[in-house]
């Protein structure tokens, strides 16, 4: 089998004193969407930081296409196409959205290539591209985790790390986050996305892990997960 | 580049008359208040780049001026001698006499300053908001202290017989030079990588850009040219100690950028003319008065109101910018007071 685009064997995190992530070990392959969900202090950011480097585990490794990311900082990551969308109060409140944008394309020096990249992130959200001049901090919470997906495009990812998108949003919008979701992945880029929302995450997504307390409890192809009664349980509301 | 190299003409040109004025039509002291606000426009812009650009809180400014300060004064006294035959100051080091010899002081201040600040920075930017206030604090009583302690600097007494070099020209140039740089930085994408720090530091670091490296770069930008208006105050007052350059010095430049409006380059031009200035302009109010002691107050005062009604300065985040500006003040530059 062919190497995995991000790997994390028995990662162990902490904050102080705190046992964050205990022996965590998930793989995502390449042109997947796999999904972790779990509830409130699961444990599910602290695995996206670990993963781009923002938090050191203290022991396992992280790996990306091969290489040990041991010591790398989180903005030579993007370059290689690693990147992270935090969610959505993540953006510059005080740059318009054109300039967040354009931030996300600061590793890159295509010209052209980021012009058009632009281009088609307004075509991706065209609500983005009628508030290219307002300020991030007065756009809606949708447009705002809108502007936080985008400006993680800019990068051009291979791999883009996604934290919460439909956190607070209302369900109309979630839907159209996840529809955008569905067709970056299917134009190549393979995603490691982070859900509340378990309904929403496992039906957009290939496999998916369950964290509970910062450990794996479990994982599987998400349509399976789906009909597990466990997952009904605990996630779905139903059982 | 045109346009930042038609900055820079403007500025030096308006420097240059300047001092023609206050050479020739001014009386000393209103010439001395012109050539302070020169220099505290020079201290507020640099420091905007540190504190209001990057978001980087730090209150020890006047440590880097009292660097320049000292290092600059040091290579125009002590490296001198007076020779009774010329019946005047000779520099032992021939390079330091005549036409470059102020100029390559300034810069010894500037660099020694910008030293400084790498070496303070590396560590002190790792820590954010009000860890980084306290430790910048810590370092500029340092810089006093240990001055006040080496007799070869004159100890609290201070480096005295300074040449007065600093003419308003020098002044209002080199805060021309520091004006234009600024405003290039920030409209740069190097200024954006800064301005997205201050507004989320973990998004820039996930967007790519290395924040560590970025705070220590402002930082010493800002120390360098806090280097320069201290060597200029040296040569302008002709005598400095320690005690020019405590903690209140910080504090004051910080306060002309919360003034004019954290961020903004116009804003930290007119807070430093303005600060400058009203302590000055009170002292008569006060003399007529006859109550010693009521300019402070109302300097206080003022200070409150204006925090009360405009508490994100006087220009809040934004720029004057160069159209505007012709329709108000034809032919003029903003920092002309």
């Amino acid at each position: 089998m062919a190497d995995p685009v991000l790997q994390l064997a028995d990662v162990n995190v902490y904050y102080g004193a705190v046992h964050a992530l205990r022996g965590v070990s998930l793989r995502v392959d390449e042109g997947e969407v796999v999904t972790l969900i779990g509830g409130n202090g699961a444990g599910k950011t602290t695995t996206l930081a670990t993963a781009c480097g923002l938090l050191r585990p203290r022991s396992g490794t992280v790996t990306y296409r091969g290489r040990d990311l041991a010591g790398v900082p989180t903005h030579k990551l993007v370059a290689q196409g690693l990147v992270m969308a935090p969610e959505g109060r993540g953006i510059f409140p005080n740059l318009t959205v054109e300039e967040n944008l354009m931030l996300g394309a600061y590793s890159r020096r295509d010209k052209a290539g980021v012009a058009a990249d632009l281009r088609r992130g307004f075509e991706l959200f065209p609500r983005l591209a009628e508030r290219r001049k307002q300020r991030g901090g007065t756009l809606s919470g949708g447009e705002q985790q809108m502007l936080s997906i985008a400006r993680a495009l800019m990068a051009r990812p291979r791999l883009l790390l996604l934290d919460e998108p439909s956190l607070g949003l209302a369900p109309l919008v979630t839907q159209a986050i996840f529809a955008t979701i569905d067709r970056i992945n299917k134009e190549g880029v393979t995603i490691l996305l982070v859900e509340q929302n378990a309904n929403m995450a496992l039906r957009h997504s290939h496999r998916a892990y369950v964290i509970e307390t910062g450990e794996i409890q479990f994982s599987g192809p998400s349509a399976e997960l789906r009909t597990d009664p466990r997952v009904k349980a605990a996630y779905l509301g139903e059982g | 580049m045109l346009r930042t190299a038609g900055i820079l003409a403007a500025g030096l040109a308006a420097a240059f008359a300047l001092n023609l004025l206050v050479a020739n039509a001014i009386p000393p002291y209103p010439a001395l208040v012109i050539n302070l606000c020169g220099i505290s426009i020079i201290l507020a812009v640099s420091l905007n780049v540190i504190n209001g650009l990057t978001g980087q809180f730090s209150l020890g400014h006047a440590g880097f001026m009292a660097i320049g300060a000292y290092v600059s004064a040091y290579f125009t006294t002590t490296l001198r001698y007076f020779d009774p035959e010329a019946a005047r100051y000779i520099s032992q080091a021939p390079l330091l006499d005549g036409l470059w010899g102020f100029p390559l002081a300034l810069m010894a201040g500037g660099i020694a300053a910008a030293v400084a600040g790498l070496v303070v920075g590396i560590p002190t930017l790792r820590l954010k908001g009000d860890y980084l206030a306290i430790a910048t604090l810590g370092f500029g009583e340092i810089v006093t202290i240990l001055l006040a302690n080496f007799r070869q600097v004159g100890g609290t007494k201070g480096l005295t017989s300074i040449p007065g070099h600093a003419d308003t020209f020098w002044i209002y140039g080199a805060a021309s030079v520091c004006i234009t740089f600024s405003l290039f930085f920030q409209r740069s994408t190097f200024g954006r990588a800064l301005i997205a720090i201050r507004e989320n530091e973990l998004a820039a670091e996930v967007m790519g850009i290395g924040a560590a490296r970025m705070k220590v770069i402002a930082f010493i930008y800002g120390a360098f040219f806090a280097g320069i208006a201290g060597g200029l105050f040296a040569h302008l007052m002709l005598s400095i100690s320690p005690a020019n350059f405590g903690f209140m010095k910080s504090v004051e430049v910080v306060v002309m950028l919360v003034l004019g409006g954290l961020g903004s380059m116009t804003g930290a031009v007119v807070g430093a003319v303005i600060l400058t200035i009203l302590p000055e302009a009170l002292r008569d109010i006060e003399r007529e008065v006859n109550l010693s002691g009521l300019r402070m107050a109302l300097y206080a005062l003022i200070l409150i109101l204006l925090m009360l009604f405009r508490p994100q300065g006087i220009f809040g985040q934004r720029e004057l910018s160069l159209k505007l500006l012709r329709r108000l003040v034809p032919g003029r530059r903003k920092e002309s007071p």
